[in-house]
């Protein structure tokens, strides 16, 4: 502190005003009295259960895809892998509406898969099924890079010494390698979760907006803004209690 | 034979033949880049030859067509870091082999708990490995290289990362380990070239340039490394029945009943060396402390002088000295 000049205190704490005084904003115009009746209205119960049974559902598939995405970009080396590296990080830049409709040219009706699915008469497009696809699709950067820089700061020592104690590849990435980056991988679930739980432009592209079936919380927010604004900012405040929590387990984690 | 190594790293110019009989504990030596740790990694799978072979006991591990990954090799290495697994406790990284290998959990636990005990261990069973000690936690990776059980062990300098006063301890520990066990032990320590091993082989530069008995390659050095580690001056030279015409130039005087005019080599203790008006000329490099001793170095040789000598000849690198050795000090031997 005592190295740095005064004056930077007035850009950061600007900076920090403009983070928290609209949260601040935000939650002095919630309507205590009526918050409860608000948050369980029954759209918002439907939105509230649909976006966490989604969330979770999507956590686990980017768990599920990213974990071994995360191994490979870590532990191969190579000219293809910094390319492959850069398209898995696409959807962390990408507008998340163009990412919806990427999607929907892929399980659409008319898409690239989604019309042979179509004939075996499945489909995805504004389904509950596309709110995963498209959460996890958002979120699966976010898991894919903590693991993987994980990985690369724990090295291969561990791993290395483990084979030459006679460990089998998969004992020694369920007893050495998963172990050693298990808070790097709960942080990083933490933050998937919490970024398909704010999903909004690949939901609303890709999946529409059907009560009970596609209709997360940030749409059912989005819509009830124009209709019932208290309604809004009542589940407003939810959500980032939600945010709050979450930031505090991947924080505390991280300094464990 | 147990492990027959005769393989070749082209981009690293490494060609090397070595052997290792059964129950037999063999030393590697040399300096720094001799090919020392491309023969490790080519036993224990972290490295494939670009020729040849790595065999153990009759079986294949490594050669054109064949490549048994390491974890398959019942080849372990203890390197001088024990790389003890941090999120399990002293027992369970020594349960962690057994149970790799299948064996129940009951009783891995208390297989893993008596080599434990072997190595004076049972009561910090429980401990994680930071809150063990620099030598405790060498130990348990000792007790957990040995629960693995390999047919060959490859020793990576194993004390290197020691305090002075935990290293004679324990390498007298592993020296009980290793009696009839098959192992190659990396080292740059004279001591547990001699405690722990048989037989030396000397890297230099990729090649086999000295090997044999441990005492004997330490008193009859073939190599500048072999030389420097049995702390021995060593010449190469012609022998002419009375003197030896070394190769960089000057005589040096011996006594040998070699044949007069065979290429020989020479070997004298520092502590033989002294100044005088006629001998070899050599410039002063450096001065160090050696014991209640001076050592000298030259280019090519060493001598202990007592500091009263070294002082009053104001001995200060740069300065050129001639170096003299009584014949009865100079140990001759065929080249």
């Amino acid at each position: 502190m005592r190295t740095l000049p005064r004056w930077i205190l007035l850009p950061a704490g600007l900076g920090a005003l403009l983070v928290v005084l609209p949260l601040a904003a935000m939650a002095l115009r919630v309507e205590w009295s009526d918050f409860w009746a608000l948050i369980t209205s029954e759209s918002s119960l439907a939105a509230l259960r649909l976006s966490l049974q989604t969330s979770l559902t999507s956590a686990a598939a980017c768990v599920l895809l990213g974990v071994p995405m995360a191994l490979l970009l870590a532990r191969t080396d190579g000219r293809g892998m910094s390319l492959v590296r850069s398209l898995v990080l696409i959807p962390l830049v990408l507008p998340p509406v163009v990412g919806g409709i990427a999607l929907l040219y892929t399980f659409g009706r008319q898409g690239l898969l989604g019309r042979h699915l179509e004939v075996l008469g499945v489909q995805i497009a504004f389904s509950t099924t596309a709110v995963v696809l498209a959460q996890t699709f958002v979120a699966l950067p976010f898991l894919v890079l903590s693991l993987e820089g994980a990985l690369r700061t724990a090295g291969t020592r561990y791993e290395r010494a483990a084979a030459s104690l006679g460990a089998r590849p998969s004992r020694v990435l369920t007893h050495v390698t998963l172990p050693l980056v298990l808070p790097a991988l709960l942080s990083g679930t933490v933050l998937s979760f919490a970024r398909a739980l704010g999903e909004f432009g690949a939901t609303i592209t890709f999946a529409g907006s059907l009560q009970g079936t596609t209709r997360t919380l940030p749409l059912e927010i989005y819509l009830q803004r124009e209709s019932d604004p208290e309604a809004a900012v009542a589940l407003s405040f939810v959500l980032m209690l939600v945010a709050v929590a979450v930031i505090a387990l991947a924080h505390r984690r991280r300094s464990a | 034979m147990s492990l027959v190594l005769r393989a070749a790293v082209a981009e690293r110019h490494v060609e090397l033949d070595l052997e290792v009989g059964h129950g037999e504990t063999l030393a590697l030596v040399g300096p720094n880049g001799a090919g020392k740790s491309t023969a490790l990694s080519l036993i224990s799978g972290d490295l494939r030859p670009s020729s040849g072979s790595v065999s153990l006991d009759g079986r294949i591990l490594a050669d054109e067509g064949t490549w048994v990954p390491p974890h398959d090799r019942r080849v372990t290495t203890l390197s001088q870091d024990p790389v003890l697994f941090p999120h399990l406790s002293a027992l369970g990284n020594v349960v962690f082999p057994l149970r790799a290998q299948g064996v129940p959990r009951g009783d891995a636990r208390r297989r893993a708990l008596e080599h434990l005990d072997a190595l004076g261990l049972a009561g910090l069973a429980a401990r994680r490995p930071a809150q063990l000690s620099g030598g405790q936690a060498q130990r348990v990776a000792i007790a957990r290289a040995l629960a693995a059980d390999p047919r060959l062990l490859l020793l990576d300098e194993p004390m290197a990362a020691l305090d002075v006063d935990v290293a004679p301890a324990l390498r007298e520990q592993l020296r009980g380990f290793l009696a009839g066990r098959t192992a190659i032990v990396v080292t740059h320590d004279v001591l547990d070239a001699l405690s722990l091993a048989e037989r030396v082989v000397v890297l230099e530069q990729g090649r086999q340039v000295d090997a044999g008995p441990t005492t004997e390659v330490l008193a009859r050095p073939r190599s500048a490394f072999a030389a420097r580690l049995a702390g021995l001056n060593l010449v190469a030279g012609r022998w002419d029945g009375h003197r030896i015409e070394l190769e960089g130039g000057g005589r040096l005087s011996a006594k040998s009943p070699l044949v007069p005019g065979t290429a020989v080599l020479a070997a004298f203790r520092p502590a033989a060396v002294r100044l005088a008006e006629q001998g070899l000329p050599r410039t002063v490099h450096s001065l160090t402390p050696h014991g209640d001793l001076v050592r000298v170095r030259t280019e090519d040789l060493a001598a202990d002088l007592s500091p009263q000598d070294a002082a009053a000849r104001h001995l200060a690198p740069g300065t050129v000295v001639h170096l003299a050795v009584a014949p009865e000090d100079v140990k001759t031997y065929l080249a």
